[in-house]
């Protein structure tokens, strides 16, 4: 079952290589993931989207807990919780037909036209991971894809409810 | 005082000072001279120049097992820090509080592949509990206060903290600060066990017709002995311990009914299968353990404490965990058994003893005494009436390890030294080598064999230069005993590279090195040689035993099996 997991954590050189070494020493998953500082300097947060049972997930979070840089984990999945991620991608239009099923394609999708180059469009879509893995098949209907690139999943809970150092 | 200014070295070297290190075992090298001179103008804190970077952090391993104190070590870059990985990761399997102090390039040449540079935070990571990349003098008290409260708190484990060499120069100066009481945010271990779930513990505890409880190295490290025999003896309960949590009893207590698991006695592994309620403390159903965990105690409702959440529920499902430090919990848990109702069901639990009694009876410890040659077993039984039972023992790892588990009824807590986690060969002699460091007026053994002495066996070096009678008693068979036993059992008895064709005289060996070395062949010679040896209080002793090479350990539980299911002898089903 796909997860996401929020986790906040000191802003420590070789934080992040201890989460990332912990999910392949232990033979978990990561399916994305992204990490930045947050509004408190001191603190990154990082969002990871990745794959097991309950019991795997069980030990997932516990382990991640246990690391000394780690303040808090969640796993988002369990609560409502909005997600959202970025993807940029540069297709073919170096014609008239391909230009307008493109800008057709991206219009729906909510969408935008970030550059044009002489026969390429940049495309820019911020939406569930879902809608992206649609918008890429809708395109590939349309023309040629010639670069993507996704910045992974980012999710908080809805409502009040935050996670923060408290 | 305060306000004198000093050294990124000196800093350091105040700062073990302050945190009551009694001694460093090290190994000089560039990156780390600064510190070695730092160290060559004090006398507070103890250096102990060793002959390997591995057996540096075996014998702070040995120390802080014995002590329960941080036990320090210290490295110099590169390969250096490198030959410190096994003992790291010795200390991370078993939880041992060590600080491994490493040296490292000037920050301005690392990642231009320096002459010994290696990144040994990123080669550590996996087997350390946390490291630290030191990048500024001023901050090296702070950092190896909190290197120290990691590595002893909670679930203890090792701590590595890397000092660029220009953090560390004579040139700059910086004042002393160090903070009184670490505070981290991030790092906050549980003590206290939940009221709700020590209650339901104790009422499934106190329900139990056929009660077992478990104890680990949790009991050993948390220094709770005294409550784990008080609870056992409320309780009248039968307790069985792990490879890491012998002495968490005393191995002669009558409700002791052996180690459990793969050498695990008959009794112990019976009742674990039987039971009704297992109560586990500081324990983590490894795998040496449970045997197939899809067969693992299917009657049995489990109550799991333990200080580490990970712990709890990774390999078997507790029934009713319980995150809390021992010391705690074990005083939550006798308050609750005196306030509660529940009543213990005397009658069920006497028919449950006479059924333990009764595999008792089988006698799986006996082994057959009829031919010429010294049984491995008759030595460590030997040793056991020579020493009073009241040495430290310090094993390596194989055939001789499980002997010496079985056969050597410890008494106390931290009287047993052995790497049961990672499983080290060469670690014995170095690690006895601290306990002797910790306890000079105790008797410190090892226990090892022909294999894994020579994998650390330059100490003799480091034994003669300090002076550290510890007394080896090493059961020779020529072999890879227990790779050999599984060949026997598993491969047809193909010894692949089990035996050793080239021995040295050990003997001579120890006499080069300035030591005493007895030679054993005979049965006779057996007693009064470890005798002997125990009389020699001043020098080292190497007691060179040629033991029975076709001895196997039993008894041993049977692949894919459930935990009872087990050889007890050759070719003899439980």
């Amino acid at each position: 079952m796909r997860r996401i997991l929020s986790i906040i954590l000191e802003n420590e050189p070789g934080a992040l290589s201890r989460i990332i070494g912990l999910f392949s020493q232990r033979a978990y998953n990561i399916d994305s993931l992204t990490v930045g500082t947050t509004d408190d300097k001191s603190i990154s947060r990082i969002t990871i989207t990745t794959q097991g049972s309950e019991k795997v997930l069980e030990q997932i979070t516990k382990q991640v807990n246990k690391l000394v840089d780690v303040l808090k984990i969640i796993d988002l999945t369990e609560v409502s919780h909005i997600e959202r991620e970025l993807i940029l991608i540069k297709v073919m239009a170096a014609n008239e037909k391909s230009r307008a099923s493109v800008t057709r394609v991206t219009d729906v999708f909510g969408g935008s036209i970030l550059d044009m180059g002489k026969s390429t469009y940049t495309l820019q879509l911020v939406s569930s991971t879902e809608k992206l893995a649609s918008f890429i098949d809708s395109l590939k209907n349309e023309t040629d894809i010639i670069e993507v690139v996704r910045s992974g999943a980012l999710g908080l809970n809805r409502g009040d409810k935050a996670l923060r150092v408290s | 005082m305060s306000n004198q200014k000093m050294s990124g070295a000196a800093l350091l070297i105040k700062a073990l000072k302050e945190l009551n290190t009694e001694y460093i075992f090290g190994y000089p090298g560039g990156s780390v001279l600064d510190i070695y001179d730092a160290l060559f103008v004090q006398d507070d804190v103890k250096h102990i120049l060793v002959r390997h970077e591995q057996a540096a952090t075996h014998m702070a391993d040995g120390y802080a097992r014995s002590t329960g104190e941080v036990g320090v070590v210290l490295a110099t870059s590169g390969p250096g820090a490198t030959n410190c990985v096994t003992g790291i990761a010795t200390a991370y399997m078993d939880s041992i509080p060590m600080v491994v102090l490493s040296g490292q390039v000037p920050t301005s040449l690392i990642g231009d592949d320096a002459f010994q540079e290696t990144d040994i935070v990123g080669c550590s990571r996996p087997i350390v509990k946390h490291s630290f990349n030191c990048r500024d003098a001023k901050k090296i008290p702070e950092i190896i206060a909190k290197a120290f409260y990691i590595a002893k708190s909670g679930r203890p484990g090792p701590v590595v903290v890397e000092l660029p060499k220009d953090i560390l120069t004579p040139d700059l100066e910086f004042e002393f600060v160090m903070p009184k009481n670490i505070k981290m945010r991030s790092y906050n271990p549980t003590s206290k066990g939940h009221p709700k779930q020590i209650k339901k513990a104790i009422a499934a505890v106190l329900s139990a017709k056929k009660l077992v409880i478990y104890s680990g190295g949790g009991v050993v490290l948390s220094d709770t002995a005294e409550q784990l025999t008080h609870l056992v003896e409320s309780l009248n309960a039968p307790i069985t311990n792990t490879l890491m949590g012998l002495g968490g009893i005393d191995g002669t207590h009558p409700n002791f009914i052996g180690m459990l698991g793969m050498h695990g006695s008959l009794e112990a592994n019976k009742s674990m299968a039987g039971a009704d309620v297992i109560l586990a403390l500081g324990v983590r159903f490894d795998d040496r353990v449970t045997n197939n965990v899809n067969k693992f105690c299917p009657n049995a409702t489990i109550v799991h404490v333990d200080v580490d959440p990970t712990s709890i529920s990774k390999t078997i499902q507790a029934h009713v965990p319980v995150v809390g430090d021992l010391k705690t919990v074990f005083n939550q848990l006798q308050t609750e058994i005196d306030n509660s109702d529940i009543q213990i069901d005397r009658a069920a639990q006497e028919d449950w003893w006479r059924q333990i009694n009764n595999w008792r009876d089988q006698k799986c410890m006996s082994y057959s005494k009829d031919s010429d040659k010294i049984k491995p077993q008759t030595v460590i039984e030997t040793l056991y009436k020579v020493t009073n039972g009241e040495a430290y023992i310090s094993s390596d790892v194989g055939q001789h390890q499980m002997f010496a588990a079985q056969y050597y009824p410890f008494a106390k807590p931290r009287q047993w030294i052995n790497s049961g986690g990672l499983g080290t060969m060469g670690f014995g002699l170095p690690a006895a080598m601290g306990v002797k460091l910790a306890f000079p007026e105790k008797e410190s053994v090892v226990v090892t064999g022909d294999g894994s002495i020579q994998m650390n066996i330059q100490e003799l070096s480091t034994c003669m230069q300090y002076g550290l009678p510890v007394k080896i008693v090493s059961l020779n068979n020529r072999s890879l005993g227990m790779v050999r036993q599984w060949q026997d059992m598993v491969y047809s008895g193909r010894h692949s590279f089990s035996y050793m064709e080239s021995l040295p005289d050990f003997v001579k060996l120890a006499e080069s090195y300035g030591h005493v070395g007895i030679r054993v062949d005979n049965i006779e010679d057996l007693e009064p040689a470890l005798t002997k040896a125990m009389a020699i209080k001043d020098r080292l002793v190497f007691l060179d035993i040629n033991i029975d090479e076709t001895e196997h350990v039993y008894p041993m539980q049977i692949k894919t099996g459930a935990i009872d299911d087990m050889w007890l002898k050759k070719g003899v089903k439980a």
